[in-house]
């Protein structure tokens, strides 16, 4: 997918030192993103596709490709629709 | 985890379903900037990641600036829920220079004429518009909310439109919960059976067609549930609510709960507040709960339910909430239905001293 994921505004991915854990802060919600998850959003930087997002995590996991781009396709998708990212 | 910092309870408006109590803290007794700043610092450090400024009007404090800039200091995510009309060139500008990361903007109604007089203010929604327009301007998010009740459920297609039209990212589709104000009109406010399906296929409809555009939230009537709510997420599980005098609640309307001594920023922190005070304890969890609850496979979703709501409604903040159909007490929501079907739809206003005085 040529699509390019970007933060939509008002939306901060961070590290919380409290926790020691990534947290995903956007507009009256508050998402705590699993591992696979925070290695996805650490690609979102507005100029990567979600297939070179794809590429990025294959390269390094070892996991088949289907498989993460299934992971990556789900999680843009759920967090699209509640407001967190653009696609 | 978020802090609800309702920093007054004045208000411009007098929207007769606030959910604000209705013995409301005088100007007097408010906390102070200083104190506000210790409590924002307190927040942060307990693991609060987001700060709600609420009220009451959260702009009729001249200090809201400096408390955003301290929250935004703190690494705080830092929201604002106001009517708006407060909201001049000046003050988005200041706002924006303190580093808000969100505002959530109230409307009572999708047109002029019914909300201005659902908010008591006369050139309120025009004031909102203008609100809406200085908040997209600046670059920010905007959620658009809007309260759903008997009075207005028909527009709640204008209403989402009007959203649309203001450029939010979010809007927001709220049925009126039956808390302080709410309660005590809720005769003129619950809506019909009819009109609940309208507001659902309504919003069902416009989610679909803005999927990925604009986020809908969308708060249902507990009156027709089957299910409670879990309210705030669980009691001392989500949420802290600091009151404008400071007490520190587990949610906004547990002042009205009988038997609590909830503690005060003044005297004691916040991490004391959370971790070792009765008032946030008492009913975490789940051991608390009525047998009902206990063997309840939902127990650790719904949380049993609204405490305040269960207080109201059967009489025991420790029984399960009425809105829950296992509940034994769940006839009280049908019958308030029925008590509102045709009832006189005249509204007592949200006043500072209406009661008091």
């Amino acid at each position: 997918m040529a699509a390019v994921p970007t933060f939509r505004r008002g939306v901060k991915f961070r590290f919380d030192a409290v926790r020691n854990a990534w947290v995903l802060l956007a507009p009256e919600k508050l998402f705590m993103p699993d591992e696979t998850a925070v290695e996805i959003l650490k690609l979102v930087d507005g100029t990567r596709s979600i297939d070179a997002i794809v590429d990025d995590l294959a390269a390094r996991f070892d996991a088949p490709r289907e498989m993460i781009a299934e992971d990556v396709a789900a999680t843009f998708a759920n967090l699209s629709t509640r407001g967190a990212v653009q696609l | 985890m978020g802090l609800i910092a309702e920093l007054t309870h004045r208000c411009p408006l007098q929207c007769a379903y606030c959910s604000n109590p209705l013995a409301l803290d005088d100007r007097k007794a408010e906390l102070t900037t200083d104190e506000w700043r210790r409590v924002l610092g307190e927040a942060a450090a307990l693991g609060i990641l987001q700060v709600h400024f609420s009220g009451g009007e959260p702009m009729a404090r001249r200090d809201l600036v400096e408390m955003v800039a301290h929250a935004s200091s703190l690494g705080l995510y830092t929201n604002i829920i106001t009517s708006g009309v407060l909201l001049t060139d000046e003050a988005m500008a200041a706002l924006l220079a303190a580093g808000i990361d969100h505002i959530q903007l109230s409307f009572q109604d999708a047109a002029a004429p019914a909300a201005d007089r659902f908010s008591g203010y006369r050139g309120g929604h025009a004031k909102k518009l203008d609100a809406a327009r200085r908040i997209c301007e600046a670059g920010l998010p905007l959620t658009a909310n809007f309260v759903v009740h008997k009075q207005n459920a028909e527009r709640v297609g204008e209403m989402i439109a009007l959203g649309e039209a203001l450029g939010a990212e979010r809007i927001e589709i709220a049925h009126t919960q039956y808390y302080g104000w709410a309660l005590l009109n809720r005769n003129a406010l619950l809506p019909t059976f009819a009109q609940l399906e309208h507001v659902n296929g309504v919003v069902a409809a416009a989610r679909q067609r803005l999927n990925g555009r604009i986020t809908i939230d969308y708060v249902v009537p507990d009156y027709y549930a089957a299910r409670p709510k879990a309210c705030m997420g669980g009691w001392g599980n989500r949420f802290i609510n600091i009151s404008p005098s400071g007490k520190a609640l587990p949610c906004h309307a547990a002042e009205t709960l009988p038997g609590f001594q909830f503690p005060t920023v003044r005297d004691v922190s916040l991490a004391e507040i959370w971790v070792d005070s009765d008032a946030f304890s008492r009913f975490r969890g789940v051991d608390w709960m009525p047998e009902l609850c206990r063997a309840c496979d939902r127990k650790e979703i719904d949380w049993g339910g609204c405490r305040c709501q269960a207080l109201a409604l059967a009489g025991d903040a420790a029984a399960t909430d009425p809105a829950c159909a296992h509940s034994p007490d769940h006839h009280l929501m049908g019958a308030a239905v029925t008590a509102a079907d045709g009832a006189p739809l005249d509204l007592v206003p949200r006043r500072l001293r209406t009661l008091s005085a």
